[in-house]
């Protein structure tokens, strides 16, 4: 009895879905490997390895997943927060980390430039210019969907089109190299740690902090929920939606060094293509509502790393990388349709039936 | 069929999910007569009309048009338009960037033998229904061209000469203003003279004495009666609306509230409006004072409260709270100058559905002390535990989705959200709507001890017997207009005289 209401509890727990479809995907791995005959928890080993230069780094599938998660984890806090607060979702934040990383490899290389070893500017200039050209696109976004009523999807896909040409014209349609080290150092170590990990934590405590100290939770999401009866209960509702966006942009800012660092380039063809689906995504898999409302930060940041572990795993079962959308959509669409309410209602049904059955017998 | 009936509805009854929308109404339409359906929102008017013209699929009852043997049945407002049943709504559904000529034959062009578009045969056509109508009109130019009156003429030009027997006016003169009223009276006399039968929808009661012969009315989803025009004065036609009889009405005595005419000015307003809701007012609140605002629905009750709140921002006029001039463009302005204001329409701008009971009850305060002076978790739940006694809401616990709660106990959260905010002006927009008895006098108590405690607060109500139960006085609100106040004499067959206007019952 009582251990069926810990069952209960943890089934009634919002994280438990998210959690479940982790956990689902890391049982493929280890089924995997002991198919294979390899040690059944090799997906979970850690091990230290030498760099080709000195330096010693942890090495294994887990941190593999952590680090390539990275980005969009970083982007799905912004998503998250824009989907609570307006029901929408910004698809430009793909070509914004594109425009940002090609803005602050310009800053750090000078116009024009191709490659370069030496920074022109300082480092700080160039990073904090690419956040900054985040930020301002956020404001964009949050200006037209906030204070001109337009639909998110369109207001954001002004930006999801023009961003990424906006960052060719500011690289001459070059690709910039950096081959600098000190740029390089946000894709790369720190200590034996990848950056992008330690990055991802600090963003996500930082938002988590914020969410937690202040009452912006509580308004994004009551805004989400009911725009007009929050605003006759003094909530400014138009400035916590343009407040959201502007946070999305800086985040898609931060991913975007992020991604150009681990490439020591600004290639923006490539930079963020497609991330802004897998950043929505995320939101969806956290058990999120695309609905607006109420949000779960935790989910979304699961979610990401569910993304990221199920392109692992394929890559891990030798599934290539052209072949591997076809499988990541599978995966999808089961986890998206066992927290679909009409299966949540049936499998509700039956576990009501079965606890019926078992009282009867 | 009588003779001289076009259209006769019997038992028509429809039910929307929990509600009763109309139940065993009658509806008779006779040739040559202009009859207005009426009711307060909710009444049931638009959905009795929607039943006749085949948007709503009733769920018993017959429909019978004259020439057709047999119930009719309007699956479509195709169908309905085939029976000889058309609709003109507030808003024309017509093109605007067609032609005058185009608009009328849209759907049946006359054709030529080669079946083309016969152009030249339908604007004469067209011209000739225009100037049979009297509606003067060059039909080869576009319908944008031309006022919302003449395109609301056109739209029923085209309804009349599609053989119309029945012909609905649905809110027609909302947006028109007394010339372009006064000209489509006429056209409507001139169609009645030809014999067709028009409903006529309107909550502007002047109108319904100017161009009306009959009037039915409809209260709660039932029918209340159907009266010739000289058999209803307006006095009696408001009590219909309200379900009061004039003459069961025992007075009410008002508890002794004290005079507070001496206090100082809490609220003073002058010139206040709001364009296109509210027309221009002037009010004051002392201290301690409870002042009604008396009216039918849609009759500008909740705008004169949104535009001194800055629900809706006032588009003229000063506004003084505590005697010094404030300006005022949103809510939060109001707030912090010691306002709050419980909305009339609790689902859409009352409860945050999906916050629990304690995030609702905090959220105006938390609003009022900014976004980084969180309440702790303790203090939150502290203040909810607090008023969560004091007003008696009923709830498993804090931590309930509010929407989880009954009617009144919402009510009673958005009440409870107001007074932890400690204001010194409260609006009250029908606080008591939808909410059983027992909290109905629990919330009038209240609003009696929180005068008492000094606090203004403006109270807005569709039972005039609540109000006269609490308040100092009344204003008097009629067709987006506050029209006098009432400060003595304070009673029931006053107040619904003061309401209805215009002649005084005999």
């Amino acid at each position: 009895m009582n251990k069926q209401s810990t069952w209960q509890k943890i089934k009634g727990w919002s994280l438990f879905l998210p959690v479940m479809s982790l956990l689902l995907v890391m049982a493929v791995n280890i089924i995997h490997d002991i198919y294979i005959g390899a040690n059944p928890l090799s997906f979970f080993m850690i091990t230290l390895r030498q760099t080709t230069g000195n330096g010693t780094i942890l090495y294994g599938r887990i941190i593999d997943i952590l680090n390539r998660g990275s980005e969009v984890a970083i982007l799905s806090i912004g998503m998250t927060l824009v989907v609570s607060s307006s029901a929408g979702t910004d698809i430009s934040v793909g070509s914004v980390m594109s425009l940002c990383a090609s803005f602050c490899c310009m800053l750090l290389a000078g116009y024009g430039v191709s490659s370069t070893t030496t920074l022109a500017r300082p480092l700080l200039v160039g990073i904090l210019g690419g956040i900054a050209i985040g930020v301002l696109c956020g404001m964009f976004n949050g200006t037209l969907v906030a204070y001109f009523g337009i639909q998110p999807m369109v207001a954001t896909l002004i930006l999801y089109s023009a961003a990424r040409a906006i960052g060719l014209l500011l690289c001459n349609d070059l690709i910039v190299y950096i081959r600098n080290d000190s740029f390089g150092f946000f894709g790369g170590f720190l200590g034996l740690i990848p950056t992008p990990v330690v990055i991802a934590a600090i963003c996500i405590l930082v938002v988590a902090l914020l969410l937690k100290k202040t009452a912006l939770g509580m308004y994004i999401q009551s805004v989400g929920i009911n725009a007009k009866a929050s605003r006759i209960a003094g909530l400014n509702s138009k400035r916590i939606i343009f407040l959201t966006y502007m946070l999305c942009g800086l985040f898609a800012g931060i991913a975007g060094i992020v991604a150009s660092s681990r490439i020591t380039s600004a290639d923006s063809n490539n930079i963020g293509l497609y991330f802004e689906m897998d950043a929505i995504l995320a939101v969806a898999l956290g058990g999120n509502s695309l609905g607006g409302g109420k949000f779960n930060l935790a989910g979304s940041i699961i979610g990401a790393y569910t993304i990221q572990a199920i392109t692992t795993t394929l890559y891990a079962l030798g599934v290539s990388s052209t072949q591997a959308p076809v499988f990541k959509a599978i995966i999808v669409i089961l986890i998206v349709a066992i927290q679909a309410p009409p299966l949540k209602a049936y499998f509700k049904k039956r576990s009501a039936a079965k606890q019926v059955k078992g009282a009867a017998s | 069929m009588e003779d001289n009936v076009v259209l006769t509805a019997r038992g028509i009854t429809m039910t929307f999910p929990g509600v009763k929308a109309l139940e065993n109404v009658d509806f008779t339409l006779r040739k040559g007569e202009i009859h207005a359906l009426m009711g307060e929102n909710g009444a049931g008017k638009s959905t009795l009309i929607k039943c006749l013209t085949g948007i709503n699929d009733f769920e018993a009852g017959e429909i019978h048009v004259d020439g057709i043997s047999g119930p009719v049945r309007n699956h479509s407002t195709k169908d309905a338009q085939e029976v000889g049943i058309s609709t003109v709504y507030q808003e024309v559904n017509l093109c605007p960037n067609l032609s005058v000529a185009e608009n009328l034959f849209i759907g049946r062009e006359p054709m030529t033998k080669f079946h083309t578009v016969d152009r030249r045969s339908y604007n004469k056509r067209s011209q000739k229904i225009m100037d049979e109508l009297g509606i003067s009109v060059d039909v080869t130019q576009n319908l944008e061209n031309y006022s919302l009156a003449i395109q609301q003429m056109v739209a029923i030009a085209r309804a009349v000469d599609m053989d119309c027997k029945v012909l609905i006016l649905d809110e027609p003169t909302s947006s028109l203003d007394d010339e372009e009223v006064e000209k489509l009276f006429s056209l409507m006399r001139n169609l009645r003279d030809k014999g067709v039968g028009i409903i006529f929808v309107t909550h502007f009661l002047e109108q319904v004495y100017a161009v009306c012969d009959r009037i039915t009315v409809l209260r709660d989803g039932q029918l209340v009666g159907e009266y010739p025009i000289a058999e209803l004065p307006r006095v009696k036609l408001v009590a219909a609306m309200m379900g009061k009889n004039l003459d069961d009405l025992a007075e009410i005595h008002k508890e002794s509230i004290e005079d507070v005419s001496k206090n100082p000015l809490e609220i003073s307003a002058k010139g206040i409006s709001h364009t296109g809701t509210i027309k221009p007012f002037d009010l004051d609140i002392h201290k301690g004072e409870v002042v009604g605002v008396a009216g039918l629905l849609g009759s500008g009750r909740s705008e004169l409260a949104r535009a001194i709140y800055g629900a809706d921002k006032a588009s003229t006029g000063t506004l003084s709270v505590d005697g010094k001039e404030v300006k005022i463009n949103q809510p939060i302005d109001a707030m912090n100058l010691g306002m709050g204001m419980l909305p009339d329409d609790r689902k859409a701008e009352g409860i945050i559905a999906d916050l629990s009971v304690r995030e609702n009850i905090i959220l105006a305060l938390q609003a009022k002390r900014g976004m980084f002076k969180q309440l702790s978790r303790a203090r939150q739940e502290e203040i909810a535990a607090r008023y969560i006694d004091l007003v008696q809401i009923k709830t498993a616990d804090q931590e309930t989705l509010v929407k989880q709660l009954s009617g009144g106990n919402q009510q009673k959260v958005i009440l409870a959200r107001w007074l932890a905010t400690d204001p010194d002006f409260l609006i009250l927009d029908e606080p008591t709507r939808g909410i059983d008895v027992g909290t109905k006098s629990e919330i009038q108590k209240m609003i009696v001890k929180l005068a008492g405690e000094g606090k203004s607060i403006l109270f807005i109500s569709s039972e005039i017997a609540e109000m006269l139960r609490t308040c100092n006085r009344m204003a008097i609100m009629r067709d987006g207009e506050k029209v006098g106040e009432l400060d003595h004499d304070l009673t029931q067959e006053n107040v619904m005289k003061a309401i209805a206007g215009g002649e005084q019952a005999q």
